[in-house]
């Protein structure tokens, strides 16, 4: 028995949320007695490599370095995972856009079904997964010779760095030629990510416009927190969708979660139910999101947030 | 062109669905069910492809019981031509579905197949990339923006640094998100016409695969409750409470 984690990185650095996929697997590790590879699939991509060999728990990193796979075109990186994972007995991803679009191929074409949105782990072959946008916590057995899945990073804490684990090369290439990376447009933005924030401030259609997302820079600023949104916002163009927290958007799970102009439908509470402390401030004293907020304030945002400006 | 739109029937996104007290599952009974959200996009996605002139025929395909013959309706009433359901009252894996699913696309040859990328019961997001897998094609996830032209399709995808763009060959795999487009309503007279739209029905264990789940559901829980907060009467008395009460700032 072998753990493989595919690592999520942009080629230069890892990605934190491999950082916690990897803790996922130390945790079945220690169980099972076995070792953890890291598979470090990408174009140029010996530095992220060689942060993977750091990781606490790490027993060897592969590196598979080629062309076919410096965007991480699901079909391409799904078949060499699939050649690859055939000798191991759990394969994870982060559930992150990246592992969510490759995971499945893989389980799809070693024929076993895939978990997805691990939470917790209780035993080789028994996870706990949300389902329902979170509204039912559901405890799965797999029977399948090979587990496939992904990890939820908010569930997961970060594992240390500091080891040093050997570094092999996988000289496989796949390239399937049926899909072609065109282009990219990524938000660039100095705040931390969401994903990662410890503090996380959101605006929802309350906020009226995407202009007004400005009220919440200096609070942001303060706080070091990440800038997130509802669907309604982003539906209507306030801000982009990688914005987006919610059963279908991001899950985070940060210290504090600030709210505002968010009424809390099912779909929003799905992302970010498990914060810490939760701050919600809306005009609405009914708003559902109220029901799930340590901290609420009615009022009117317009008038609020420059009084928490001012006050931090 | 032919599009292939997988459905499926799940509970009605503004249902809170409750856990049963045996913990074997949500209580489903006497609930509202619907298409789900990500399907509906799928199915307006498909139907404007063909009002711009580039679909020909629309095929909505949904797997489950005779129940999931409301949804293909649904489906015909928005645009589709014609419906297919594989019958079973088992509850299958993404795996099994993408199976059979892939037996669908050996039999009716589309060129595109538009779903959605996530069931809103199970949100498992896997059967169009296990779909795309299966059938040894391109994948384009979580669209946005879907673009056919000379033979390829382009798909702009949210992910979660901003978005992406690639090039498939077709025939290709399409997952929806939701900014892809705002499905119409169905009118009365396209529900009527819908009725008489062909839909038809094969079982599901005819098409020789294994529907076996190999993924047992052990229990099905409420998850924790957050206890009741208090409501704070100024900006100050919030700052206070989160400096000294909670810490977290
Ligand atoms: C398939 C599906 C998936 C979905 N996925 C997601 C998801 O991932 N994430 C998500 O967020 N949603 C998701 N949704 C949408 C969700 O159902 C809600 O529609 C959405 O969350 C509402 O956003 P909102 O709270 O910003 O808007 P609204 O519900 O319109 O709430 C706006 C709130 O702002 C308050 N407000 C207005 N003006 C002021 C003011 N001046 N001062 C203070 N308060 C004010 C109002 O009282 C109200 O409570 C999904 C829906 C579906 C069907
Ligand atoms: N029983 C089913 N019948 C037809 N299509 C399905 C079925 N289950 C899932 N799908 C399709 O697969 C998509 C993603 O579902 P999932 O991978 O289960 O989250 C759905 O939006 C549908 O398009």
């Amino acid at each position: 028995m072998t753990i493989l984690v595919i690592a999520e990185h942009n080629n230069a650095a890892l990605k934190a949320d491999t950082l916690k996929t990897v803790h996922a697997a130390t945790l079945l590790s220690n169980e099972l007695g076995c070792e953890v590879h890291v598979l470090v699939a990408g174009a140029a991509c010996q530095a992220a490599a060689g942060q993977a060999a750091e990781l606490a728990g790490v027993t060897k990193v592969l590196v598979a370095d080629n062309t076919a796979y410096g965007q991480q075109l699901a079909e391409n990186v799904a078949a060499l995972v699939a050649e690859l994972g055939k000798d191991y007995s759990h394969i994870l991803a982060a559930a992150t856009t990246t592992g969510k679009n490759m995971l499945p191929r893989v389980a799809a074409l070693l024929d076993v079904a895939q978990i997805s949105d691990v939470i917790a782990i209780q035993s080789a072959d028994t996870f706990v997964r949300p389902i329902y946008a979170g509204n039912a916590i559901a405890t799965v057995q797999s029977a399948d010779a090979i587990k496939v899945m992904t990890v939820r990073s908010a569930a997961f804490a970060a594992v240390a760095t500091g080891n040093s684990a050997p570094i092999a090369s996988v000289s496989i290439v796949k390239d399937l030629g049926v899909s072609r990376f065109i282009s990219e447009e990524l938000t660039k933005s100095e705040r931390p990510e969401l994903t990662a924030a410890k503090v996380i401030i959101s605006g929802g259609r309350g906020m009226q416009n995407g202009e007004n997302f400005a009220l919440l820079n200096g609070i942001a600023d303060k706080l070091n927190a990440a800038i997130g949104a509802s669907r309604a916002a982003v539906d209507a163009g306030f801000v982009p969708n990688d914005m987006q927290v919610g059963q279908t958007g991001k899950i985070v799970a940060p210290d504090l979660y600030i709210a505002v102009g968010i009424s809390g439908a099912i779909q929003h509470l799905a992302g970010m139910k498990d914060s810490k402390v939760i701050v919600a401030i809306n005009k609405d004293p009914e708003a559902p999101i109220f029901q799930v907020a340590d901290y609420g304030l009615v009022g009117d945002l317009f008038t609020l947030l420059p009084e928490l400006d001012a006050a931090l | 062109m032919k599009i292939l739109v997988p459905v499926k029937r799940v509970i009605d996104y503004n249902v809170k669905v409750r856990v049963k007290p045996d913990n074997s599952g949500v209580d489903l009974a006497n609930v509202k069910m619907a298409l789900n959200p990500f399907c509906e996009i799928a199915v307006e996605e498909a139907v404007r492809l063909k009002e711009a002139g580039i679909a020909s025929e629309i095929v909505a395909v949904s797997i489950g019981n005779k129940l999931v013959q409301e949804q293909l309706r649904t489906a015909l009433a928005l645009g589709a031509d014609r419906a297919i359901q594989l019958d079973t009252e088992l509850t299958l894996d993404s795996l099994q579905v993408a199976k059979l699913l892939a037996k669908v696309v050996e039999a009716e040859q589309p060129q595109l197949i538009i779903m959605g990328k996530q069931a809103i019961d199970s949100d498992n997001n896997q059967t169009a990339q296990m779909l795309a897998a299966l059938t040894g094609m391109g994948q384009g996830t979580f669209a946005s923006k879907v673009v056919v032209a000379d033979g390829k399709v382009q798909v702009t995808r949210e992910i979660d640094g901003g978005l992406q763009t690639v090039e498939l060959s077709l025939p290709a795999v399409v997952s929806t998100d939701l900014r892809l487009n705002e499905p119409r309503y169905a009118s009365l007279p396209n529900i009527m016409k819908a009725k008489k739209k062909p839909l038809d029905v094969s079982p599901a264990d005819s098409f020789g695969v294994a529907l076996d789940a190999k993924v047992k559901t052990l229990s099905v829980k409420a998850p924790e409750t957050r206890k009741a907060g208090v409501t704070v009467a100024n900006v100050a008395e919030l700052v206070s409470k989160l400096k000294d009460e909670a810490k977290v700032i």
